[in-house]
């Protein structure tokens, strides 16, 4: 019984239980919400069978309808799928039982949320355990057409805008990855990742794909420049579809970056020089420009461009030790999505509570909610990078790949980027301790939507002392 | 010149196209035909790339455009559910930074 429960395939249900949740949400509107969250608790579980099972015995092949490569479609879980997969998980249950409360006030939109948000959990997990490009761009489509919906979902006229261009931004971005499939396939007869890896050579039949394929992950992730739709989504969507957007959907296109340099490792130092680059201009543009947003929902959007930056600071440090610049780089993604997840949902809950979300009219937000005070304030800790959060174990480890080769443009991005974050997290508690000039009618918010952001903000901070277990996962997976 | 290789040349035009239209043409129903358009032409790369090795024709290609097409399929519906929405809630069918601009006369440009 238990060795049949340790070898099922839970890789297959972890993305057949949202699939088939969705639809469920989908056909009895009604008890969408129990279902969604039964779903998403199960799904949950899926996730972790498949970490267990790759933490204990490896990376597992699962070949749909026993076809295999290259004809049929394998799904392959490896240490960084696993990753990926668990960081899905922790966020995917906490906004789900965030949203069972958050979302209790409009019926209509609960039962278009919970559809919507299990497609896109299934194409997340889709995502991660992909093993062809093909597979993977269908993937990708999945998953943009469920997050712009979810966008929408607001409805008011600025949302809608946000959703319309988000949507165009990431439908080019597809079409740049497929085009870079079909000249791939063109050139070396393989949609398989792997059969890609060891047939690929340099030159430009490499070249030209890669790039149109890399050309469009960047734009669906939203580097510097590329991230002009990013705050205008992230910020008028709902509360746990920001946590949802700014958490999850960007670090699935950044996860099928790594896997495609991870494939191919381009050579040249130009193109890591030039993303490295793109990242510190991200970190500072961002952060600039979360010092000077009013609303607080965008102060939080505009650090996910900031935040975004540090993942690509890794492309340039990755020569003398590989293991240390990426496995910081992912680390950090982990623990930024589990921090701004946290974060969104605080700050959906001090909107809630003040009927707006203005940083200068917070009104003695600490007395009111001492608990989403927390939750902000031990997310930014994770931002910021202190001591013990998975923010600062990550940051640390690109800190050292930086000194070890003596490259301090890197490290002084890195630890001014810090300061900066620190100080706009400082800006809105400041706000929130003291008195606003106007007096706002104040609501009563659920206790679970308060213990939910902050239970989700710990697991940020505790990340930080999981590392010794969750970077080994990475052997192997990394170049 | 095979014609597999002027199909994916063909195709390579008219992604070109599209993108040109993505970018000037200011009404949303425009830009959601200049995707479709794009996508068209992806999909032309796809197969005639898949045929220029000559002998039989490669199966693998025309089964993803398929899938191509069915993905293409359901964007466009949620693009143009998202257009009708904007045109209802603020009264145009355009992007902000576009409303000023007159969406009937844009043959001229």
């Amino acid at each position: 019984m238990l060795e049949q429960f340790a070898q099922a395939p839970w890789m297959l249900w972890a993305i057949a239980l949202p699939l088939s949740g969705a639809l469920l949400a989908f056909a009895l509107p009604r008890r969408a919400a129990p279902i969604g969250v039964v779903t998403a608790l199960l799904t949950a579980a899926a996730a972790f069978g498949v970490l267990l099972q790759v933490a204990l015995g490896g990376a597992r092949v699962y070949r749909l309808g026993g076809w295999g490569a290259p004809l049929g479609i394998d799904l392959l879980a490896d240490g960084l799928s696993v990753l990926m997969l668990a960081m899905t998980a922790i966020v995917g249950t906490a906004v789900s039982i965030y949203a069972r409360v958050y979302l209790v006030t409009s019926p209509e939109k609960v039962r278009r949320f919970w559809p919507l948000w299990l497609f896109l959990w299934a194409a997340l997990n889709a995502l991660f355990q992909s093993s062809d490009v093909f597979n993977l761009y269908v993937t990708l489509e999945l998953l943009g057409l469920s997050a712009v919906a979810l966008v929408a979902l607001t409805g008011s006229g600025p949302a809608l805008w946000g959703a319309m261009r988000y949507l165009l931004v990431s439908l080019l971005g597809s079409l740049a990855y497929l085009l870079g499939v079909a000249l791939l396939y063109h050139a070396y007869g393989t949609l398989d990742l792997a059969l890609l890896g060891a047939r690929a050579e340099g030159g430009l039949s490499l070249a030209v794909p890669l790039g149109a394929m890399i050309a469009g992950l960047l734009l669906k992730t939203g580097l510097f420049p590329f991230h002009v739709w990013l705050p205008p989504a992230h910020g008028s969507a709902r509360a746990p579809v920001s946590a949802l957007l700014s958490g999850l959907v960007v670090k699935a296109s950044f996860y099928l970056l790594l896997r495609l340099w991870f494939t191919f490792t381009p050579e040249g130092q130009g193109l890591p020089i030039l993303l490295g680059s793109l990242g510190a201009a991200a970190v500072f543009w961002g952060s600039i420009q979360a010092l000077r947003q009013k609303r607080l929902k965008l102060l939080v959007a505009y650090s996910t461009v900031a935040q975004l930056g540090y993942l690509f600071i890794a492309f340039p440090l990755a020569g003398l030790d590989p293991a240390l610049a990426w496995g910081g780089s992912i680390y950090l993604a982990l623990s930024h999505a589990l921090a701004k997840g946290a974060m969104f949902l605080a700050a959906g809950s001090i909107m809630t509570q003040g009927g707006h979300d203005e940083i200068d009219e917070l009104d003695r937000v600490v007395d009111r909610m001492p608990l989403t005070l927390a939750a902000f304030a031990l997310a930014g800790i994770s931002l910021a990078g202190l001591p013990p959060s998975g923010g600062f174990v990550g940051k640390w480890m690109l800190l050292q790949a930086a000194m070890a080769q003596g490259e301090w443009f890197w490290a002084a991005v890195m630890i001014v980027g810090g300061v900066l974050t620190a100080t706009y997290v400082f800006r809105v508690l400041g706000f929130a301790f003291t008195k606003s000039p106007h007096v706002h009618e104040a609501h009563d918010v659920p206790r679970t939507m308060e213990w939910t952001a902050l239970l989700l903000a710990l697991g940020a901070v505790l990340l930080g002392f999981v590392a010794p277990w969750a970077l080994p996962l990475l052997d192997g997976v990394l170049p | 010149m095979s014609s597999g290789l002027l199909f994916a040349l063909g195709g390579l035009g008219i992604v070109v196209i599209g993108g040109w239209a993505l970018v000037l043409r200011a009404h949303l129903i425009r830009k959601v035909l200049a995707i479709n358009i794009m996508g068209s032409g992806a999909f032309l790369i796809l197969v005639g790339a898949g045929s220029m090795g000559g002998g039989d024709v490669d199966p693998v290609p025309q089964a993803m455009v398929i899938t191509g097409i069915v993905v293409a399929i359901s964007a466009t519906a949620l693009a143009l559910a998202l257009v009708l929405r904007i045109a209802n809630a603020t009264g145009k069918p355009a992007l902000p930074e576009d409303r000023e601009r007159d969406l009937m006369d844009e043959e001229g440009m």
